[in-house]
């Protein structure tokens, strides 16, 4: 074995070990990478007790209440499994919408609400004309429809959603 | 020349110094021409998006500059492993002239993702797993320059940058995959090698801004390369017979 080609070699094996400890590392870490937890996660109980952190998931359709004064603002934050209504004082971001992303900073109060003093607007990956997007929405529609009157007509529905 | 064409002549710098002279002009002019045709492309041809508007059109500078910022630091680290295990004059070099360039991607990823995160996310900055890694990378481009700036002797400088480049390269991956692997609130990624969920002209006009930052990169990294080898190898019969008799007036 030449000089050089041992070098390579131990610069390769040196790549896997600094790689090797960089993966444990980051999995010991792994929650506190996390940028927020779940509805879910907060109902088993992994939310700090009197502390700041983010909750983040959809924004349940139909949920947004806005009152009188245009800026005090509560909706309810969904994974599909666990909601949790969210308290906001202040101006959302342009991209809330329901039935989108999004990320809340708070406490949980005593009632279970989580009052929020930031919310963070999160979108997804999918960029696309206006007229396309309606597209896909309508095509979404027309499954749901089709499934809807697969299921009237005696077939067995399905327990999730 | 009758000889059989051989790549690792240009390994020497005295070769290399006039074939990347020869080379910047066509990388120069391939950006441009790449860079026009997706700038028209991405802010002519592409529709509005469905959800940010006009807004979302910043990805055209983002998304290469992130790209380049990542696939730099990957090739120095390529050049650094080379230099270490091979001893080779040219490999520091190379990594050196790409580290400001390396840096500059960094930076105007961060940049232009702060300015699209405020209207879209609602914040400037967020600690999340993708904002913070990529925040990483630029401190290491700006550590590895530090520090083989600080070392006197250029081949030892090239070890001690190399071997800071090759410890670094984790990071990469930690980037490109941090949207998968943990809650963020950057999106996932949009396209890869097999899927994209853009529309096509937007697709096209990234893809082709890409090239542009990829062929920029390229040119600017050879005219610094070419600097850096008449510096260092100042006292060689090369670069006194390339530069004539300007040197012999600038010795002290």
């Amino acid at each position: 074995m030449k000089s050089r080609h041992k070098k390579l070699a131990l610069i390769g094996g040196a790549l896997a070990v600094v790689g090797i400890i960089a993966a444990l590392v980051l999995n010991a870490l792994n929650s506190n990478i996390a940028l927020y937890i779940s509805p879910t996660d907060v109902a088993a109980g992994k939310a700090p007790q009197g502390k700041v952190f983010r909750i983040g998931g959809l924004v349940k359709e139909g949920s947004l209440q806005r009152q009188a004064d245009g800026v005090t603002i509560a909706f309810i934050v969904t994974d599909t499994d666990q909601d949790i209504t969210v308290n906001y004082k202040g101006i959302l971001p342009d991209l809330f919408k329901e039935g989108k992303g999004v990320v809340a900073q708070g406490k949980m109060v005593d009632n279970g609400t989580f009052s929020a003093n930031e919310v963070l607007a999160k979108h997804d990956e999918n960029y696309m004309p206006p007229e396309a997007a309606k597209a896909v929405g309508d095509a979404h529609e027309r499954a749901a429809e089709k499934k809807a009157a697969a299921a009237a007509s005696g077939a067995q529905p399905k327990a999730s959603y | 020349m009758k000889d059989r064409f051989n790549l690792y002549r240009f390994a020497s710098p005295a070769t290399f110094y006039p074939l990347a002279g020869t080379l910047i002009p066509y990388f120069a002019a391939i950006s441009v021409i790449f860079g026009l045709a997706g700038l028209y492309l991405g802010m002519l041809v592409a529709p509005t998006d469905f959800q940010q508007g006009e807004g979302y059109r910043i990805i055209f500078i983002h998304v290469p500059a992130s790209w380049m910022s990542m696939f730099i630091y990957l090739v120095m680290a390529f050049w650094a492993a080379i230099g270490l295990a091979f001893n080779t004059r040219l490999s520091g070099m190379m990594a050196q002239a790409l580290a400001p360039t390396g840096a500059l991607m960094a930076f105007l990823s961060l940049w232009t993702g702060a300015l699209w995160g405020k209207p879209m996310w609602g914040a400037w900055w967020v600690w999340d797993a993708r904002l913070t890694s990529e925040l990483i990378l630029l401190f290491l481009y700006i550590g590895y320059m530090a520090l083989t700036a600080a070392i006197d002797d250029a081949r030892r400088a090239d070890k001690a940058g190399g071997l800071l480049l090759l410890v670094g390269v984790v990071n990469v991956p930690i980037i490109y995959f941090s949207v998968k692997w943990w809650n963020t609130l950057h999106q996932g990624s949009s396209v890869n090698l097999t899927k994209s969920s853009m529309a096509e002209t937007m697709l096209w006009g990234m893809l082709l801004m890409a090239m542009c930052f990829w062929m920029y990169s390229i040119a600017v990294a050879l005219m610094r390369v070419r600097t850096i080898m008449l510096e260092r190898e100042r006292n060689t019969d090369w670069v006194k017979a390339e530069l004539g008799g300007q040197v012999a007036g600038g010795k002290k």
